[in-house]
């Protein structure tokens, strides 16, 4: 007998990234636009809507992160100052490395909505899983029917990419509701309330639409609820869910969640896969 | 060939020399801080003769017995696990350059051992690991690895402790399969079975004579011995649907109000795999290592994500582990998480007892 030799590259190692372009979009929350190192892996590149990466910052650690998109030639990730790594992470200027391991995970299945209404419904700051996805749409506008974009926050100041949002208002078929919760006045275009008041607004056909959710927990529970009984089927809604999260490869067992690991059977999941324990404490 | 012979006692020191002329370090079972550990040994000298083990919930006592068996006990606080899913093990480093940094991963050199002493709660509990570790999507090589260089050599058991219940699971006491080697011990010697090509090249050294029916009748009726002698008994039928239908069962609430939260469960439990991976940076800067070690869901960190904590309190860890272990883990693994090897209840400090208790949540129906 010999020592085992290990043959494969490890599926824990990250590649090195360039910090490209560092981008301030409110006081807490930043956007990166990255470039692998190696060109070939650069290139060769390449993640469904929905999916996420392991960022890892040189001597304090990995954190997943939703992919936003790739603008041009860069791939982005938009980050919220929230704990000890993410804050590290903000000190980061252009021209600085990263580490980078993904894509992993099922995104959305976007690829199988064509002909169908596209209903998205975000609620908080966590809209950057959906953005790739609605911008996908966009791109390939007529493969869809409408587009309906719901998204609720606490201020109207705190809405991301508002220029975004502004231009896929004058799409044709195409609706974008807004809601801020905790706004004292009704600013245009948008109504005083949580997400699930921009509901009756909506037009959509519900027996011929995909629904794709992002949020917290309570609220993706409550709106699946309400649309099932307006007449969607719950097989064509989907969400996308956030938990603790370390290998991102199904290893760890931190996201294990009902009979799912949420970083490779999710993060992206149809309703029916979870309802029975979404929104319960402790899951 | 036969495929079974006997080794007599005073020849069993034969099976180590083998094994260690072919290039393993033995592992086997011996002694250490009151209770039975598997550690490197070199000779037969390093086994528990004579020892026997009395455990109920939170509490395992050695005791020594008048005869020269070497396992004459059902398991130590710690199955295979540690030798292949390490507690502790550097997935990789970074080190500091002009430009920004570079990773790299370390040679994975696993040494080849053979495991002494494992039991069919343990084998059931490897080909779980297997699955989580091997077979699928990623396979972990650090597993992997260790996995590729294991001897295993097997022994069915003879004496059970109260906390036993393999028997209910389905895994055990009697072996069939997963070993490279299989012993039954009696008071003379053992019968010895191979199972792999890689155990019918020790067993074909081994200096063996060939098992008499009485010998062959002695091993059989321990056997079922052990199997007829376990009291507990693990609920197996609906445990999905049950544990579900009671999620929010007053007895979750009861076991927080004596459960620690302290991990001993899950750090004893064969098929327990949670880790976290730990950022280790090196004072001067210049370098920086990624760790994973072994993690508990009874650690309230567990469930963190920024800002909020999904399992704050105890009975909702313990649910965490319970669900998961007994309900959940038959969709994700096909079969139950536990093997039956009753660990977590000996080893419980405050003596939870994991099969009552699940019979209390899932069992009224």
């Amino acid at each position: 007998m010999s020592a085992q030799q290990q043959s494969t590259p490890s599926p824990y190692l990250p590649y090195e990234a360039e910090i490209v372009e560092r981008i301030q979009e409110t006081p807490d929350v930043f956007t990166w636009r990255l470039r692998f190192v190696d060109e070939t892996l650069h290139r060769e590149y390449q993640f469904f809507h929905g999916q996420f990466n392991m960022l890892y910052i040189y001597g304090v650690g990995e954190i997943p992160v939703s992919i936003k998109n790739r603008e041009g030639d860069l791939l982005t990730h938009t980050i919220r100052v929230v704990g000890r790594i993410t804050q590290a992470m903000a000190e980061l200027k252009a021209g600085q490395h990263i580490g980078i391991r993904g894509p992993y995970g099922r995104g959305w299945p976007i690829h199988d909505c064509s002909g169908k209404d596209m209903v998205f419904i975000t609620a908080g700051l966590g809209c950057a899983p959906v953005i790739s996805a609605i911008e996908y749409v966009v791109e390939n506008r007529p493969r869809f029917g409408r587009l309906v974009i719901m998204q609720s926050v606490k201020h109207h100041t705190d809405l991301l990419w508002r220029k975004s949002y502004d231009e896929w208002r004058e799409l044709p078929n195409t609706q974008v509701l807004l809601a801020a919760s905790h706004d004292k006045a009704n600013w245009p275009n948008w109504e005083l309330g949580r997400v699930a008041s921009l509901f009756d607004d909506a037009i959509y056909d519900k027996k011929n639409c995909t629904v794709m959710m992002c949020g917290p927990d309570g609220m993706m529970k409550g709106a699946a609820r309400m649309l099932s009984e307006v007449g969607v089927p719950e097989a064509h809604i989907f969400l996308s869910l956030e938990r603790s999260m370390q290998c991102g490869i199904g290893h760890c067992g931190h996201c294990q969640f009902s009979g799912h690991f949420v970083c490779k059977d999710g993060p992206v999941f149809s309703y029916p896969e979870v309802k029975e324990v979404l929104g319960h404490k402790g899951f | 060939m036969s495929r079974s012979g006997y080794l007599t006692r005073e020849k069993f020191p034969a099976l180590l020399n083998t094994l260690q002329m072919d290039g393993y370090s033995c592992v086997g079972p011996n002694v250490r801080d009151g209770a039975i550990s598997f550690d490197k040994i070199q000779s037969v000298d390093a086994l528990p003769q004579g020892v026997e083990v009395d455990m109920k919930p939170g509490e395992v006592r050695l005791r020594q017995e008048d005869h020269r068996r070497y396992f004459a006990w059902p398991n130590g606080p710690q199955s295979v696990k540690p030798w292949l899913y390490r507690s502790r093990e550097l997935l990789w480093s970074a080190r500091q350059t002009d430009e920004g940094f570079v990773f790299s991963e370390p040679q994975i050199e696993a040494e080849p051992i053979a495991y002494i002493g494992a039991r069919a709660c343990d084998l059931a509990a490897i080909k779980l690991q297997d699955q989580h570790f091997i077979q699928c999507e990623y396979p972990d090589p650090y597993y992997s690895a260790h996995r590729k260089a294991l001897f295993i050599v097997a022994i069915n058991c003879s004496h059970a402790a109260s906390t036993c219940f393999c028997a209910s699971t389905g895994d055990g006491p009697e072996i069939s399969g997963g070993y490279d080697l299989l012993l039954d011990e009696l008071d003379d010697g053992y019968q010895v079975h191979f199972g792999t090509e890689k155990g019918l090249s020790i067993f074909e050294q081994l200096p063996l004579q060939s098992v008499t029916e009485a010998q062959e009748k002695q091993a059989q009726a321990q056997l079922e011995a052990v199997a007829s002698g376990q009291e507990r008994k693990l609920l197996q039928e609906d445990m999905y649907s049950n544990i579900f239908a009671n999620l929010d069962n007053d007895e979750w609430d009861k076991i927080a109000e004596t459960c620690l939260a302290c991990g001993n469960c899950t750090s004893v439990c064969p098929t327990c795999f949670c880790h976290r991976e730990v950022e280790s940076a090196a004072l001067d800067g210049q370098s920086s290592a990624h760790y994973r070690e072994w993690d508990s869901c009874f650690n309230q960190d567990h469930s963190y994500i920024h800002g909020f904590t999904v399992r704050k309190s105890i009975q909702l860890r313990y649910r965490q582990w319970m669900s998961h272990k007994l309900g959940t883990w038959r969709k994700q693994y096909g079969r139950s998480g536990c093997t039956g090897c009753g660990r977590c209840i000996a080893w419980c400090p405050v003596g939870i007892d994991f099969v009552a208790e699940s019979d209390q949540i899932a069992g009224n129906f």
